[in-house]
């Protein structure tokens, strides 16, 4: 061990790197994050867990949570999918397809808002006949979760498609021979392999949409109580100079995207363990 | 795949996947389209050249550049440090790079009004030179280059942390300096990786809305991005307008997955070649 920092030292250029990165870290993340701390030592407890506890503003924590967890549950189903047909099957147009899971990553997400809501009134193409089912999509909470669904799709693709590749097809046609039923081999052999990186991409689409704007507040409508999410809470909050009950919504949701973060990154090392042993 | 009775459900698989890309991904694509395009070319184009379209497009590409720039330069001294050395406090400081991506946009932009802004303790000091950096162009720069900070130290970490420190070495020992090991050694392995995650990067800067809404104020013509423009247009019922701004970004989007398709592509080959 001893030999092996010795060497590491040789290669150059450490005090530069790690002064650059340190410095930058500090005036760009750390020093804006820490007068979030600061803002809300001002503001108090009492105030603080006022601000928090106020009707409009749980109500936005559940439209937030409800709306990020349905979309993140829709995404596995066809996030799964998406990744195993693009993994294991060959079809013209595959390339093309692999190429488009991105696309919510590309396009800015103001930009999607506006596209959904479109698409989604009731004199939008899809939300038309949609309402005419009785169904309404822009301006209700089911909106909000197509908006996050369109959003959030390319992390659980993303996620376990490295893992399907991995994956050899000997496996399954070993199952196969011995008489094991297609849901059998998909429950007993592929859903155990792909279960961690399904939990991860679950946790960062789970994550993303809870901090998700841009996409969400153009198709939401924004009614109180009803379809206002969290960070929307924090900007009006900001637009009327409420800076500290802003800060402290903000805080609450620090603590979720914290808490999320850390199963992520538990998940994860379990699973290096796992495949370790 | 070696069975043959498998082939329906393949198949069921194959159409319910091609459609929900089309009706999720293509669809919102068409619409802006055909939204823009509806009162004709000649609204198109006015649209597009709008003073204030121009304008904001120009505060885009200045973010955007600004991002790109600052973040390359990071991630490659971040990548360099974390995976060339040993030094205490690594996981932390890993986790700190990541906190871009784990924060709201919205709160992103919460806390650079808080460390500029009236009520911060820079205030008096920024107001006494006449600095401002919330509702101005800096604040824009800033939340740009904070929401986009990670994504290069993030792509390179791991493809340096896996060739490892032997060549590198190597050629240290061999008297080679910093620049020689980098340019030599260094930069050949990582090129893809780094040319890949500067087109993330560049999409995310290109697209940030929701913390360049918070510390702009929304001053027409001065601190409009692209995105912000959009919503102006769309809140002020200029539908087809909207939708022509928005055309010109999802050109840019498509231009991006091109790119990014084109890089992925040419880096698996040539890593399949050295194999």
């Amino acid at each position: 061990m001893q030999h092996h920092q010795a060497n590491k030292r040789n290669i150059p250029g450490f005090g530069l790197s790690l002064g650059l990165t340190l410095s930058y870290v500090s005036l760009v993340v750390l020093i804006p994050m820490v007068s979030i701390v600061i803002q809300s030592a001002n503001l108090g407890w009492l105030g603080f867990w006022k601000t928090v506890i106020d009707p409009r503003v749980m109500a936005s924590y559940r439209v937030s949570f409800l709306c990020s967890l349905a979309a993140a549950a829709i995404n596995c189903f066809f996030g799964v999918m998406l990744a195993w047909v693009l993994v294991r099957y060959r079809f013209p147009g595959r390339r093309i397809m692999d190429g488009l899971i991105e696309l919510p990553f590309a396009l800015p997400t103001a930009v999607t808002g506006i596209a959904l809501t479109a698409l989604y009134s009731d004199k939008g193409w899809l939300g038309g006949p949609l309402a005419q089912w009785g169904l309404k999509v822009a301006y209700t909470p089911a909106g909000i979760v197509m908006a996050l669904t369109f959003i959030t799709l390319p992390f659980i693709v993303r996620t376990v498609q490295p893992v399907l590749e991995q994956l050899d097809p000997v496996y399954e046609d070993a199952g196969r021979l011995l008489g094991a039923s297609g849901g059998r081999i998909f429950r007993s052999i592929i859903l155990p392999e792909i279960t961690p990186a399904l939990l991860t991409g679950f946790g960062l689409a789970f994550a993303r949409g809870l901090g998700e704007y841009g996409s969400v507040v153009f198709i939401a409508g924004n009614m109180p109580y009803k379809t206002e999410i969290a960070p929307l809470m924090i900007f009006s909050k900001l637009q009327q100079f409420n800076y500290g009950e802003a800060t402290a919504v903000a805080l609450v949701m620090l603590g979720a995207s914290f808490l999320i973060m850390l199963a992520i990154n538990t998940i994860q090392a379990r699973a290096a363990g796992y495949v370790k042993e | 795949m070696s069975t043959g009775n498998d082939r329906p459900l393949r198949l069921l698989l194959i159409i319910i996947s091609v459609l929900f890309i089309l009706l999720m991904l293509v669809t919102p694509l068409v619409v802006i389209l055909v939204e823009a395009f509806r009162s004709g070319l000649e609204a198109y184009t006015k649209a597009v050249t709008d003073p204030y379209a121009l304008k904001a497009l120009k505060l885009t590409g200045l973010a955007t550049v600004a991002a790109v720039v600052l973040n390359t330069a990071f991630g490659l001294a971040a990548a360099w440090a974390i995976t060339r050395f040993s030094f205490r406090g690594k996981g932390l400081l890993t986790t700190f790079i990541d906190i871009p991506f784990a924060v709201s946009p919205i709160i992103a932009g919460l806390v650079f009004i808080l460390t500029f802004g009236r009520l911060s303790y820079l205030h008096p000091f920024l107001a006494a030179h006449e600095l401002k950096v919330v509702f101005a162009t800096p604040g824009i720069i800033l939340a740009t280059v904070f929401v986009t900070l990670p994504f290069v130290a993030r792509e390179i970490i791991p493809v340096l942390e896996a060739r490892g420190t032997d060549e590198e070495q190597a050629a240290a020992l061999m008297g080679a300096g910093f620049l020689t090991i980098f340019r030599r050694i260094t930069f050949p392995h990582i090129r893809w990786a780094l040319l890949y995650s500067v087109i993330l990067c560049a999409a995310r800067a290109m697209g940030e809305f929701g913390a360049v809404s918070v510390v702009s104020g929304h001053l027409r013509g001065k601190t409009n991005t692209l995105p912000l423009h959009v919503e102006i247009l769309y809140n002020e019922y200029q539908f087809t307008a909207a939708f022509a701004v928005s055309s010109v970004l999802v050109a840019a989007a498509i231009f991006i997955l091109v790119a990014r398709n084109i890089v992925e592509f040419t880096a698996r080959k040539e890593s399949d070649y050295v194999r």
